[in-house]
């Protein structure tokens, strides 16, 4: 017999909603079809609850809907996270296709399982192999127009504190000190982001003698070094 | 057979007696030969009579015997000197009993000897000698040698040939090797040397001057190579000249060159050019000897190369610098150390290196804010402009300041700043004065073959241009007087096409012009399309100018006016009087040229307008009118001058422009460098790209950086991942 997942009962418990009726077919394929198809009904379903109904799209509003739903502030890392895993193109919006490949990654159709499966997200993510690549994700996300390469300086801020905040207080509160203050940058390129992130995880902060001008640091790099060994002096 | 040794102890005891000179008829050849038999036929029985092994022993004992108890004692009651000649004389005997002995004994070496691999004959008198006198003496007699040279170096004479024998014995006992002759003697020899120059050396260097100190030492070396020749085996040469050299050059190489009032320094400063190729002499034989030397000589060039620079910044009025006389005073400078290089210092690549080195410290030096580039182009700008207006420089001379100019340049970092700084002040010279276009040449000819066509390409273009525009000039009139065009009437107009691109860029404006000039410029205009097919010609008003003839009450003048003040003063030549707003619509300039043209013709030196209210500034109510009254002694005037931007606008937008290009050179060299490497660690291709650029300038770390990570953004180059201090290049 196909296994079944758990999601049955608790399908019912948070999602009145949704209509289940679980058939149970005397063909294995033609059940674990349709036994895919319902989930994916299921996941689609979900989906229509926040989209916008004439665009087909989770656009932003949708978006808040969902993370009140999931009880979590819409600007919580954890919705980057989530869009990261349904490698979501567009800033502020979810497509069906998106939403799809997210949820059947984590494994859950509905909000309730999908709010369970944050942490475990959070800690997946946080594997050093995938940061790197969610950071830099970060970063596309925020790319509004086409061609566009760089963020502001202030967007950039916000993202620091969203995505390394937690980690690297310190280094983050210095970096945001640092980016205001200054006046040579206006935006921020891919690269100087991922310096960001690779200087947090290298340097030995907040002494940084491991820092190295010689070597290939991003300019904006050097200049923040420079800066803070003055102000630390 | 007994007969046979009593035989031979005879003949033992003759040659010693007459060795030992006393009387005793020399050896006759039959002797010779009846000893030689005697030998023959004891060696030539049947064994076991067959006595070759008792000879050849017996041959050893007469040297043994002889040496100890008849040599060795006479040389150990004597001393001194008296007992070097004793040896001396022991020695020579020695020779000649072994000479003659083996004579008699010969057969035992035809046969014997080489039968059993037995030392020959020669050998064994030798070792014998060694053995018994020799080993016992050396000790002593190495003693009383080193105690004849310590006189001979005193001044005293010594006798060079007994000297010379005795260390010949040394050498000999080494049989083959130096070994006696090193241990034995030389040893001792150069120890004693060391600490005799030491202590020389020590006093010296406190009471003498560094040339005195020379002189000495060039004399010691001198002395010492002769005793090699005199006496001393030639292998010690080298060594001895080593430990001599070293106590005295190059132990107290610091104290000695940096003397005060006669080390090095001294020396340069003073012209002491014996002194100096001395100090040249002495410390080139010596390894790395002469890089002190070299040292004090470059940071001697420097400090007068900076007292050069700090003289003309404190010589400078109000930023101003005086650069006639400290290019002219670098230039000497210059030849008089050049001449010390290739004098006393042989040409040697140390110094050339030193020299340059120097040069380029204090040549890049900024003085009073103007940079050495900017001072050499305005050296360059003032030279021809005087050459025009003075035939005293002639052409000879102004050659060699070119030549110096060239020279000067290589020691100059930023040389794209020179090019952009001397092309400015070019454009200037070839439009608004008399330029001789040899010189001009010239120069671009020698830089060019010092710094590569792309230096001067635009320069040239620019005199070649002129060149052009006579020939056009010449082209255009012959068309109007041929009819072709409308003949601006009564104007005489002179047009200078200028490629674009070649000169620097100028503002121009849309001038409303007045009628006159509007036909010259499109009869020309109609010429050129003759010419030449799809080019625009783009008309700089502001660069050009105009001869009116000013018709005063008082007398008429001629004013020399550029081409904005023209268009102002033509305009009253309608209405007498006209406000500023109305010369603003008429005329369509911007405010600021406006003010500033007014400006001069109201306010300034001569004012071919009066001005209402007559203030000394002008605003935008004021009104104008032609000042009919105006006069001048003269019959001509004006500030015919393009009338330029200060002087330090102009700096900063030629260092602006420079920056600009310098960005480009950067990036350039960096994508040529990643595409033909594919990968790079980060160091290196700085490394690489500074050493590309460095023909024409010295490129800012910095600047570099920031490149590199504009050609990221730009996707020309991306960061490895697993390796973020490489480079990789994104075909």
């Amino acid at each position: 017999m196909p296994p079944r997942s758990a999601s049955k009962p608790s399908k019912k418990r948070s999602n009145p909603d949704s209509v289940t009726s679980s058939a149970t077919g005397p063909v294995p394929s033609a059940y674990s079809k349709k036994k895919a198809s319902k989930e994916v009904d299921e996941t689609d379903k979900l989906f229509d609850k926040y989209a916008n109904a004439s665009s087909g799209v989770i656009d932003p509003e949708g978006i808040e809907k969902l993370c009140s739903s999931l009880e979590v502030p819409h600007t919580d890392i954890r919705i980057l996270m989530l869009a990261w895993r349904m490698k979501a193109e567009r800033q502020g919006y979810f497509t069906k296709g998106e939403w799809r490949i997210g949820l059947k990654a984590l494994k859950v159709d509905t909000i309730g399982k999908l709010k369970k499966a944050l942490p475990e997200l959070e800690k997946e993510v946080r594997e050093p192999l995938n940061f790197r690549d969610f950071y830099a994700y970060a970063f596309q996300y925020c790319l509004t127009e086409d061609k566009q390469k760089f963020l502001d300086t202030e967007t950039i801020c916000q993202l620091l504190d969203m995505v390394l905040g937690s980690t690297f207080r310190a280094q983050v509160d210095y970096l945001i000190d640092y980016l205001k203050i200054q006046k040579d940058y206006k935006v921020i390129s891919m690269d100087q982001w991922r310096g960001f992130c690779r200087f947090c995880n290298e340097i030995s902060f907040p002494d940084m003698t491991n820092y190295n001008l010689e070597l290939a640091w991003p300019s904006i790099l050097d200049d923040f070094f420079e800066w803070l060994r003055e102000k630390q002096a | 057979m007994d007969q046979g040794f009593e035989l031979i102890d005879a003949a033992v005891t003759k040659l010693k007696r007459i060795l030992e000179g006393k009387p005793e008829p020399a050896f006759g050849s039959h002797e010779y030969i009846e000893n030689y038999t005697i030998v023959y036929n004891m060696c030539t029985q049947k064994p076991p009579d067959d006595l070759s092994q008792q000879l050849y022993d017996k041959y050893g004992g007469i040297f043994e015997d002889y040496d100890k108890h008849t040599m060795l004692p006479s040389i150990m009651e004597k001393h001194d000197e008296y007992m070097l000649r004793e040896l001396s004389r022991m020695w020579d005997i020695n020779k000649i009993m072994v000479r003659w002995l083996s004579h008699f004994f010969f057969y035992l070496d035809r046969y014997f000897i080489t039968r059993r691999s037995l030392p020959s004959l020669t050998e064994v008198g030798m070792t014998c000698f060694r053995d018994h006198v020799y080993n016992n003496v050396h000790f002593n007699v190495k003693q009383v040698i080193i105690a004849l040279i310590h006189k001979e170096r005193e001044g005293q004479q010594v006798d060079s040939a007994l000297l010379k024998n005795i260390l010949d014995l040394f050498v000999q006992s080494g049989k083959g090797s130096m070994e006696r002759y090193e241990d034995d003697f030389e040893k001792f020899f150069l120890q004693e040397t060391a600490s005799y120059y030491s202590r020389r050396s020590s006093s010296w260097i406190l009471e003498d001057s560094c040339p005195e100190y020379m002189i000495k030492s060039e004399e010691s070396l001198k002395k010492e190579k002769e005793r090699v020749t005199h006496y001393l085996h030639s292998t010690t040469e080298p060594k001895l000249v080593e430990v001599v050299q070293t106590r005295l050059l190059v132990l107290v190489a610091k104290q000695l060159l940096e003397k005060e009032s006669s080390g090095c320094s001294a020396l340069l400063r003073d012209d002491k050019i014996d002194d100096l190729s001395r100090m040249y002499r002495l410390y080139h034989e010596i390894p790395k000897g002469l890089e002190p030397v070299a040292k004090a000589f470059r940071l001697h060039v420097t400090s007068e190369g900076n007292g050069l620079i700090k003289q003309a910044e404190d010589a400078a009025t109000s930023g101003s610098v005086e650069e006639q006389v400290l290019v002219r005073k670098i230039i000497d400078l210059h030849d008089k150390y050049m001449a010390y290089v290739m004098d006393c210092f042989q040409n040697h690549t140390l110094f050339h290196k030193a020299l340059k080195e120097a040069f380029e410290i204090f040549c890049n030096k900024k003085v009073a804010g103007s940079s050495s580039a900017e001072l050499l182009a305005t050296f360059c700008d003032n030279l021809f402009k005087k050459a025009g207006n003075d035939k005293s420089n002639d052409d000879s001379t102004i050659e060699s300041t070119i030549d110096n100019v060239v020279k000067l340049l290589d020691y100059i970092s930023d040389k794209d700043l020179f090019a952009e700084f001397y092309r400015k002040k070019q454009a200037r010279r070839l439009l608004f004065g008399k330029f001789n276009d040899e010189h001009e040449r010239s120069i671009l000819t020698k830089l060019k073959g010092q710094f590569g066509g792309q230096f001067t390409s635009k320069m040239e273009g620019m005199v070649t241009d002129m060149q052009l525009a006579k020939d056009q000039q010449t082209g255009f009139e012959e068309h109007i007087k041929n009819g072709n065009t409308g003949k601006p009437k009564g104007v005489d107009f002179t047009v200078n096409v200028l490629t674009t691109g070649f000169w620097p860029s100028y503002k121009t404006s849309d001038l409303n012009l007045p009628l006159e000039m509007v036909n010259c410029i499109e009869s020309f205009k109609a010429y050129y399309e003759t010419k030449t097919k799809h080019r625009r010609l783009m008309w700089i008003y502001s660069l050009g100018i105009c001869h009116l003839n000013g018709r005063f009450d008082p007398k008429p003048i001629e004013l020399i006016v550029s081409t904005y003040q023209a268009a102002v003063l033509c305009a009253f030549n309608n209405t007498e009087r006209l406000t500023y707003q109305e010369l603003f619509e008429q005329l369509n300039l911007s405010h600021e040229d406006l003010v500033r043209v007014l400006h001069s013709l109201s306010c300034a030196k001569y004012k071919f307008l009066k001005k209402e209210p007559a203030s000394k500034t002008i605003s935008k109510t004021d009104s104008f009118e032609f000042n009919s009254k105006f006069t001048d002694k003269m019959r001509k005037c004006g500030e015919s001058r393009y009338v330029p931007l200060p002087p330090v606008d102009d700096r900063k937008k030629v260092v602006e422009d420079v920056d600009k290009d310098r960005r480009y050179a950067i990036d350039a060299s960096l994508v040529r460098i990643m595409k033909s490497r594919k990968v790079l660690p980060h160091q290196q291709l700085v490394s690489e790209c500074v050493e590309q650029l460095s023909r024409m300038f010295k490129p800012d770390i910095k600047m570099i950086k920031k490149r590199i990570e504009d050609l990221i953004s730009r996707d020309y180059l991306e960061r490895d991942i697993e390796n973020p201090n490489t480079f990789k290049y994104v075909a």
